[in-house]
């Protein structure tokens, strides 16, 4: 799932400096399980922002609201009632959401409450990490199910470099060496055999962001 | 002879070779590099010239290759993945090749968190292994990377690529410099040595696999200057380890720097012992003046001529 963290307060009460009404919106679908944008977050923050405000002299109306999912029109959509007389939308989704509450209601200034990091899983509670970095061509059957592109510095492809001591990675000794992991793994699942595989340069600019932003169409869902 | 090089015709001849290490100036003070050329001049066979080590900004690789070879000096053009992606690559292959650069090393670099340039992004478009095949398609096809577009000339390069026997996990070391070998390596240059029981092991892997008859392997040292600079790279450098006993003998010799060469001259006398060892790359790191007593203690005096 999009990994994402909250904004410092003062940085976005910068962004509201100009308004006096606007709508906090969050998502109740990836930025809710990292705790960053779900409902109760939006609660907190609302809180927050009126008490800074009211502080600093100059009250600030904050209505509040979460789509189940921002990233989707017909949610954005449903935020249209809140929205009415508002002088700007603060959205705590991920990036993704952001931009679509932005395409739904293009007279109205849109402001990002967060940080949107990576996609990642739960590593304990509290801690989340990176996983994924959507390359678009999917390697993990050559890797044992544990992605280099996402989780070497320097997104090796044959195996891990000199800096790999102890199963640990050269630049912090806290970070394992993602190849040794792709290494104890594939010999758990008898695949040693390919470490000894020569993977060839990736395809970037092809399959990745490289090319300019991807889209997928699907001609049999089209109505 | 796949480049012609003086490094590649001192192997071929089944002589040992010896290299040794210039770090370029930060800035494009050339007389940085016209004093350490000096030093090493009929010392070695041939000059790594490093690219932007540990991250820290320096004179490119190629531009101080080019000094050394107007100077008469046959350099080894290090070059890391870090910095460029594959069009750069090519292009700065093709352009070292023109400037009569013969011999480049293939590496990932260091990570840019160690350097002076912590905020930059890597580019990582290959790595390492990637790179020897494209030097290799370039050389050998004569076409660019992944392409039919021939290439206008003949790029001469004798390939090179490091290893480390002291990196993890262990057993996947001789792996990956299997790798190298079918990527199309013609020699190779290792991490400095000082663990001589965990080299040897990997030598008997190596020679295991027959990989000593693909490849010329040189075996890198590094002359110790004092304890505090063991202790250092035992400690900070990853892929190094030290044996307590040589950072003892270091401490406790009255001049711990002519102790680091008298040891380090030992090191490559036991080196060259060793079936599928074929040279050694001497990485004096900032003591250039150093070599030549290192090279000649060996009795490896006077180098073929090329």
């Amino acid at each position: 799932m999009i990994k994402a963290e909250q904004k410092p307060v003062e940085e976005i009460l910068s962004f509201l400096e100009p308004y006096n009404k606007i709508l906090l919106v969050g998502c109740n679908a990836c930025v809710a399980v990292c705790h960053a944008g779900g409902e109760k977050e939006v609660g907190l923050l609302a809180s927050a922002l009126r008490m800074a405000r009211k502080k600093a002299g100059k009250k600030l109306e904050v209505l509040e609201g979460c789509s189940t999912r921002q990233c989707e029109p017909e949610f954005v959509d449903e935020l249209r009632g809140k929205a009415e007389d508002v002088e700007a939308i603060l959205s705590i989704a991920c990036g993704v959401g952001i931009q679509s509450v932005a395409k739904g209601f293009p007279e109205i200034p849109v402001y990002p409450g967060v940080n949107t990091k990576f996609m990642g899983e739960t590593d304990e509670l509290g801690v989340w990490v990176e996983r994924c970095q959507a390359c678009g061509n999917c390697i993990l059957h050559l890797t044992g199910g544990i992605c280099p592109v996402a989780r070497c510095a320097k997104q090796l492809l044959n195996g891990p470099c000199g800096g790999s001591q102890e199963g640990k990675c050269e630049i912090k000794k806290d970070v394992p060496c993602v190849w040794q992991q792709i290494y104890d793994r594939l010999k758990a699942i008898n695949q040693l055999h390919r470490m000894e595989e020569f993977i060839p340069a990736k395809k970037w600019g092809q399959e990745s962001r490289d090319s300019g932003p991807r889209s997928i169409v699907r001609e049999d869902l089209k109505v | 002879m796949k480049a012609g090089s003086n490094l590649e015709k001192v192997l071929e001849k089944g002589l040992f070779a010896v290299t040794a290490e210039l770090g370029p100036p930060k800035g494009n003070d050339v007389t940085v590099i016209e004093r350490k050329a000096n030093l090493l001049k009929g010392y070695v066979d041939a000059i790594n010239v490093t690219d932007n080590q540990t991250a820290i900004v320096r004179m490119s690789s190629i531009a101080a290759c080019s000094l050394l070879v107007g100077r008469g000096l046959e350099p080894v053009m290090q070059m890391v993945t870090r910095d460029r992606n594959r069009i750069a690559m090519q292009s700065d292959i093709f352009g070292a090749s023109a400037l009569g650069i013969k011999n480049m090393l293939c590496l990932t670099g260091d990570h840019q968190s160690f350097g002076n340039q912590i905020d930059s992004k890597n580019v990582h478009d290959m790595d390492s292994v990637q790179l020897i095949d494209c030097v290799r398609t370039l050389r050998d096809e004569k076409t660019i990377l992944g392409g039919t577009d021939q290439v206008e000339g003949d790029i001469k390069m004798f390939i090179g690529a490091a290893a480390n026997p002291f990196g993890d996990p262990f057993e996947f070391r001789v792996i990956r410099l299997a790798k190298k070998v079918a990527a199309g390596v013609d020699f190779i240059q290792t991490q400095c040595i000082y663990d001589m029981a965990r080299f040897k092991e990997w030598m008997k892997m190596v020679r295991d696999r027959g990989l000593h008859e693909k490849v010329h392997i040189l075996a890198g040292v590094t002359p110790l200057k004092s304890a505090g600079m063991a202790r250092y790279m035992n400690n900070n450098v990853s892929g190094i380890t030290i044996p307590d006993e040589i950072i003892n003998r270091i401490a406790k010799a009255e001049k711990p720097g002519d102790e680091g060469i008298k040891l380090c001259v030992e090191q490559i006398h036991e080196l060259r012992q060793i079936e599928g060892v074929h040279g050694v790359h001497i990485m004096a790191i900032e003591w250039e003046q150093r070599v030549a007593e290192i090279v000649e203690g060996v009795g490896l005096l006077p180098r073929p001529a090329a």
